[in-house]
């Protein structure tokens, strides 16, 4: 079986800091990939690597085109990669505003996606997007109504929407429910379950938070200081962690 | 003789901007930066119209401007006058005797032909600006092609008015490549884009040259559920009975009296003078108001 993802060696360096150095890993269709750590231990630099959004300084990041094969995302033209990130890829961010239109209708914002890729039946591009809305737990009603009147839960929902609207089958996802209160956050969990077992998505979910993983994540990578210190399977690494840093993050859970 | 240089600017800068016009002319659409100069007029005023015709005006040209349509507005008269005084070159208003012609937001109703060139003053050349502020991000949109957020404006239009509510400045994809804003021209004026004369447009503050050639395909944006339509208002000329032209609306009394009236004012006195006579109007005499 061809990975979907096939991650060898990726560094990136801030001058002489490390952002993040010697990460390998393959990633297979339909399965997600947690990454945890603290702050500052390169998880969020890796996933922009990943993801385009940074180039980094050495290694290779191949892709599982539809036409071609596995092909390298770093070495590939602009217009490729963006022709990617706009259609086999998609990317949620922490904050819904840096992932939204603000000034665009929740409406717009769905079809953005398809548009981009030449939807031009107005009809059409409003269906799917009351579709996507309703999946989403957004009512119809909303449709017309911009995200700036949003709650932060629902934001984040209809983040959700505008990326998976063109069917991608490899999402990034930035601390997708940070920020978000508890009970918002057990609802946004339950419904990107849903969605990755629905759509068969394969993701890379990058977090602090060890519950989230432990839901979505079927395996597990930990990071600290720009280093991979421990990768397995999920429950293994939560339950059993093997290095120093992991058995501390582990133990630092409050429990209630 | 004036005591400027012909056409105000001198020759180096004329020369810089005959340059970004073949530029302009050979990529349909493409916005070329250029040194804008600093005019004896405001921005907004068509500083860029008035370099774009300082570059192209030999004393052989005859020349015509008009704002919104009209002749005889401060704005198209102050231009006239300009290009009097410094290039000194013979001016009228009538549209076939023209070879330039400078333009604010109208198209005239005449056809133009092959040896006339109409210059637009743009005050905001990048059709994407309102949607993304950002310069860089919009120059790779259009050099990878991306240009769905385009429609994404549209779409908010019909959701929000039930149709596609952009009048004027409506976007156009040159040649199947460059989308370009064809200037806040009425959307009545968009299928004539496709003419016989040369199109360039000059935007001063912003620094940009873009041009259409002629014969060249410009395609208004739209759905295929949701086509394309110029519109205007529904009624015809008070003044020469016309039908086809684009009317502007005079509200003339404190009753709600009002009279729909050709904004093209040279297309409306030479109907007037054929002797077509509109629903308020009276027959043309010379010297009449």
């Amino acid at each position: 079986m061809t990975p979907l993802l096939q991650v060898e060696n990726i560094a990136k360096f801030y001058g002489a800091r490390i952002g993040c150095t010697d990460v390998s890993f393959d990633l297979y269709p339909g399965e997600v990939m947690g990454i945890v750590g603290e702050s500052g231990s390169g998880k969020s630099t890796l996933l922009n690597c990943l993801a385009g959004h940074l180039t980094p300084d050495q290694g290779a990041v191949r892709f599982d085109t539809r036409a071609e094969g596995l092909r390298d995302t770093i070495t590939m033209s602009e217009p490729e990669r963006r022709m990617l990130s706009r259609t086999d890829w998609a990317f949620v961010h922490q904050h819904a505003r840096d992932g939204l239109r603000m000034n665009v209708s929740a409406g717009g914002n769905v079809g953005e996606r398809l548009m981009a890729v030449n939807a031009r039946h107005y009809g059409d591009i409003r269906a799917e997007a009351i579709d996507w809305l309703g999946r989403v737990e957004i009512t119809e009603d909303r449709i017309d109504d911009r995200p700036t009147a949003f709650s932060g839960g629902m934001q984040q929902r209809l983040q959700i929407a505008r990326n998976l609207v063109t069917g991608p089958r490899l999402v990034f996802m930035d601390e997708p429910t940070g920020g978000l209160d508890v009970s918002v956050q057990a609802r946004l969990l339950d419904l990107l379950r849903g969605l990755v077992r629905e759509m068969n998505l394969s993701a890379i979910i990058v977090t602090h938070d060890l519950a989230v993983v432990r839901l979505l994540a079927d395996r597990l990578m930990v990071m600290k200081d720009g280093h991979v210190i421990e990768s397995g399977l999920t429950d293994q690494v939560l339950d059993d962690p093997q290095h120093a840093y992991t058995q501390l993050l582990v133990s630092s859970v409050l429990q209630v | 003789m004036s005591d400027y240089n012909f056409a105000y600017l001198d020759e180096q800068t004329k020369r810089m901007i005959r340059r970004a016009i073949l530029k302009g002319l050979a990529i349909p659409g493409y916005q070329v930066p250029f040194a804008s100069r600093e005019m004896p007029m405001p921005y907004g005023w068509g500083t860029g119209g008035v370099q774009v015709s300082a570059a192209i005006l030999t004393p052989d040209d005859t020349f015509k401007v008009i704002d919104q349509g009209a002749d005889d507005t401060t704005n198209a008269v102050s231009i006239r006058r300009f290009f009097q005084k410094t290039a000194g070159v013979a001016v009228t208003e009538a549209t076939t005797e023209a070879s330039v012609i400078q333009t604010r937001h109208r198209i005239p109703e005449q056809d133009l032909r092959d040896d006339q060139i109409l210059v637009y003053q743009v005050p905001i050349p990048e059709p994407l600006r309102f949607l993304e502020p950002s310069e860089v991000e919009t120059r790779k949109m259009h050099s990878l092609e991306e240009y769905g957020l385009m429609h994404v404006k549209l779409y908010e239009d019909i959701s929000q008015h039930g149709d596609i509510a952009t009048a004027y400045a409506y976007p156009v994809k040159v040649e199947g490549r460059y989308v370009m804003d064809p200037s806040p021209i009425p959307k009545f004026d968009n299928p004539k884009l496709e003419m016989a004369g040369i199109q360039l447009f000059g935007a001063g503050r912003e620094q940009r040259i873009y041009a259409i050639p002629p014969y060249t395909q410009v395609v208004s944006l739209d759905f295929d559920d949701y086509p394309f339509q110029p519109t205007k208002a529904d009624h015809a000329c008070d003044l020469c009975g016309a039908e086809d032209s684009y009317l502007d609306e005079l509200i003339v009394d404190d009753a709600g009296g009002r009279m729909f009236m050709c904004s093209d004012t040279d297309y409306c006195t030479s109907r007037r003078k054929n002797g077509h006579v509109g629903a308020q109007g009276v027959p043309f005499k010379e010297d009449a108001a």
